[in-house]
């Protein structure tokens, strides 16, 4: 019976994990496209953004425990650290704890925003474009429920989500009014070589 | 009245002066010792860059924060209007040199670098063929520079963030230049012709120095005279001269003339009947609200119209802002269309309004002084030129860039 | 003991995001264009929290909080 309990709760924190992440990324996208409407003012994109991201550790973490002590699997600690270390589904479990690993990165180097710099921070937080979709094809390629109607259909409305939003975002382009400006400044007092 | 120091020797129409003749004539440059500093305070000088900031009091800046410091021969001449240092670059490359080799000596230097705008043809090669005569070591390793030909190149910090990273903007601060700057080294941004008055401070003494001035102004002063005047051009005075003099120097100007642009676009306008007792010093024009600055004295002829021109001149600085903050380049653009629309279509009120609203706005909220420069020269215009802005008809006549104020 | 501490802007760095003035608006508007106004002085003892928050929430790292001193000439 704990056994059953263990493998339901990997898979349902493992779906969780794949919506709040969604969620997360859409989010983002949102920030830098600096939505705002009435009664929804900025901070609440980038406080949702922020805290929706703990939530997601929170779940991924119960994902993974459970995964890990659950009998049925033979999983190790080892695998939940070392990619593609298991015996059990090697390739598709290891996707998932790169995918989870990268996301760690992010989230801690976001805590410490303010030792790392804003231009460091940016360039590593550029990660989550690789981490989500990674755990997306984890979840599909290890899942038991992978193919079931349920699961298929999150994760297909999940791809929908992300997919238009970022396509969005590449299309709008900067939302900074000085972008363009600042570079056509910047392009007539460089100087890289003395004449 | 006229004193030629920095310009005294041969004719300017000559050329650069070369190295022997220049030792002829002045002596070797001086041994530094280290009362160099309490020298310069003495002699009271102050920078001839724009700020008038005192130089001793700069100097041990430098001298405090750190070794290694930088120095910087500021040769960029952004200001449109002004002539003082090209003329100074080319003709006297080695007064503004010895300036530069005291600065590295008495600061122990690690590198000299001169900054030179890179349009400025001729003064590029006077510096250029002048370093190549030099023997000593510091001026033989001293790097030639091009400043880009931009308004704000010509700033401190712009001009150490192209030392840096090869491009000249304006930067944050703090930290400010003289405190951290080239490499992270304290870093003395000089103009051209405060290190040529220190080459001759050096040899001759801060009373030397002060022996000449009136009004309470001490030393000279390279003025470059614009505008509606028979003779623009540059002249050296002695400080606390006052406007009238200098306009006399350059063919007097016509009496119904309307104003006075006293410090360049970094400057500020004042009515041409209350300029004419003003005494061209950093001191005494503070006591009025001014400043040297660069030390351009324009003229707007009678015809002119001071509206068209501020307009004209407030479009120029908008257009100079380096984009890098939203008050600066948005707040800008908007006071130079809300003039051009004055000058254009004629007087009203709500732009009237909006002027004084947004340059309060402006004042203070941008990463360099650029800003709160335009925003100073747009309030004395607004109160020199009051009744035209309040009835200004539907013309433009701004002068053309060569004519007119510059 | 109580702190004296005024906001300081890295005016290069500010992008004009507004949310400093969506949380802290006692002490921060926006000009017509976007971009942050800061009240000069001392931050007052009951807003220091706000502007803490609104110091955190700056997606650009434009703003800090710093001991505020006398303005001195160098």
């Amino acid at each position: 019976m704990t056994d059953q309990l263990l493998w339901y709760t990997t898979r349902a924190a493992g779906a969780v994990s794949l919506v709040l992440l969604t969620a997360v990324v859409i989010l983002g996208v949102l920030s830098a496209l600096r939505f705002k409407a009435a009664g929804w003012p900025a901070f609440l994109t980038t406080g949702l953004h922020r805290n929706v991201a703990l939530v997601t550790l929170v779940f991924l973490g119960l994902h993974i425990v459970t995964a890990v002590v659950d009998p049925f699997t033979n999983l190790g600690w080892v695998s939940a650290i070392v990619p593609f270390s298991s015996y059990y589904r090697t390739f598709w479990l290891g996707l998932g704890t790169i995918a989870a690993e990268l996301l760690v990165a992010v989230v801690v180097t976001s805590l410490l925003r303010g030792l790392i710099g804003h231009a460091a921070w940016r360039v590593i937080h550029w990660l989550t474009y690789a981490s989500w979709p990674i755990g997306v094809i984890h979840g599909l390629g290890t899942g038991t429920d992978a193919w079931s109607a349920w699961f298929f259909g999150v994760t297909c409305a999940c791809v929908a989500a992300v997919g238009f939003a970022v396509v969005y975002r590449l299309v709008a382009g900067s939302r900074d009014p000085l972008a363009a400006p600042r570079a056509s400044f910047r392009s007539e007092v460089e100087r890289k070589s003395e004449p | 009245m006229s004193r030629l120091r920095l310009l005294a020797g041969p004719d300017l129409s000559l050329g650069a002066e070369r190295l022997h003749a220049h030792i002829e004539r002045l002596g070797p440059p001086p041994v530094v010792r280290g009362a160099l500093i309490d020298v310069l305070e003495t002699s009271g000088l102050t920078g001839r860059g724009g700020a008038s900031f005192p130089v001793a009091r700069k100097w041990r800046s430098v001298a405090h924060h750190g070794s290694g410091p930088v120095v910087v021969a500021n040769g960029a001449e952004g200001e449109p209007q002004s002539l003082k240092d090209r003329v100074l670059m080319s003709t006297r490359p080695h007064l503004v040199l010895d300036g530069a080799l005291l600065a590295a000596r008495a600061l122990k230097a690690s590198q000299v670098v001169l900054y030179v705008g890179e349009e400025h043809r001729a003064s590029w090669a006077a510096m250029a063929g002048a370093l190549a005569q030099r023997p000593e070591p510091e001026l033989r390793r001293a790097r030639l520079v091009a400043a880009p030909h931009r308004y704000v190149a010509g700033e401190s910090s712009a001009a150490v963030h192209l030392l840096e990273a090869s491009i000249a903007s304006p930067t944050s601060k703090p930290p400010e230049p003289h405190i951290a700057g080239v490499g992270g080294a304290p870093t003395l941004v000089q103009n051209v012709e405060t290190l040529a008055h220190i080459a001759l401070i050096g040899r001759y003494g801060a009373d030397w120095f002060r022996s000449a001035g009136r009004r309470g102004g001490a030393g000279t002063v390279l003025i470059t005279i614009a505008g509606a005047v028979p003779s623009p051009g540059v002249v050296e005075i002695e400080a606390g001269t006052t406007v009238r003099e200098v306009l006399d120097m350059a063919g007097g100007s016509d009496p119904a003339a309307r104003a006075v642009l006293i410090g360049g676009y970094f400057g500020a306008w004042v009515d041409f009947t209350t300029a004419q007792d003003l005494a061209l010093d950093p001191a005494a024009l503070r006591e009025h609200g001014l400043g040297l600055g660069c030390g351009v004295v324009g003229v707007i002829s009678a015809r002119g119209c001071g509206v068209c021109e501020t307009a004209r001149i407030m479009r120029y600085l908008a257009g100079e802002s380096s984009a890098q903050c939203g008050p600066c380049f948005f707040g800008l653009r908007a006071l130079a269309d809300a003039c051009g629309r004055i000058a254009e279509k004629g007087s009203n009120a709500d732009d009237l309004a909006r002027l004084h609203r947004w340059a309060r706005d402006v004042r203070g909220r941008g990463a360099c002084r650029h800003p709160d420069g335009a925003v100073t020269f747009l309030q004395s215009a607004l109160h020199t030129f009051a009744p035209e802005f309040s009835a200004h008809p539907a013309h433009w006549r701004a002068q053309a860039p060569g004519r007119g104020v510059a | 003991m109580s702190k004296h501490l005024e906001i300081a802007i890295d005016r290069i760095r500010c992008d004009g995001r507004g949310l400093c003035a969506e949380l802290v608006p006692e002490l921060i508007r926006l000009d017509d264009w976007g971009y942050p106004i800061i009240a000069a002085g001392p931050v007052p003892q009951h807003l220091i929290s706000h502007a803490q928050k609104a110091v955190a929430s700056c997606p650009v790292l434009a703003l800090a909080l710093r001991q505020a001193e006398r303005r001195s000439r160098e």
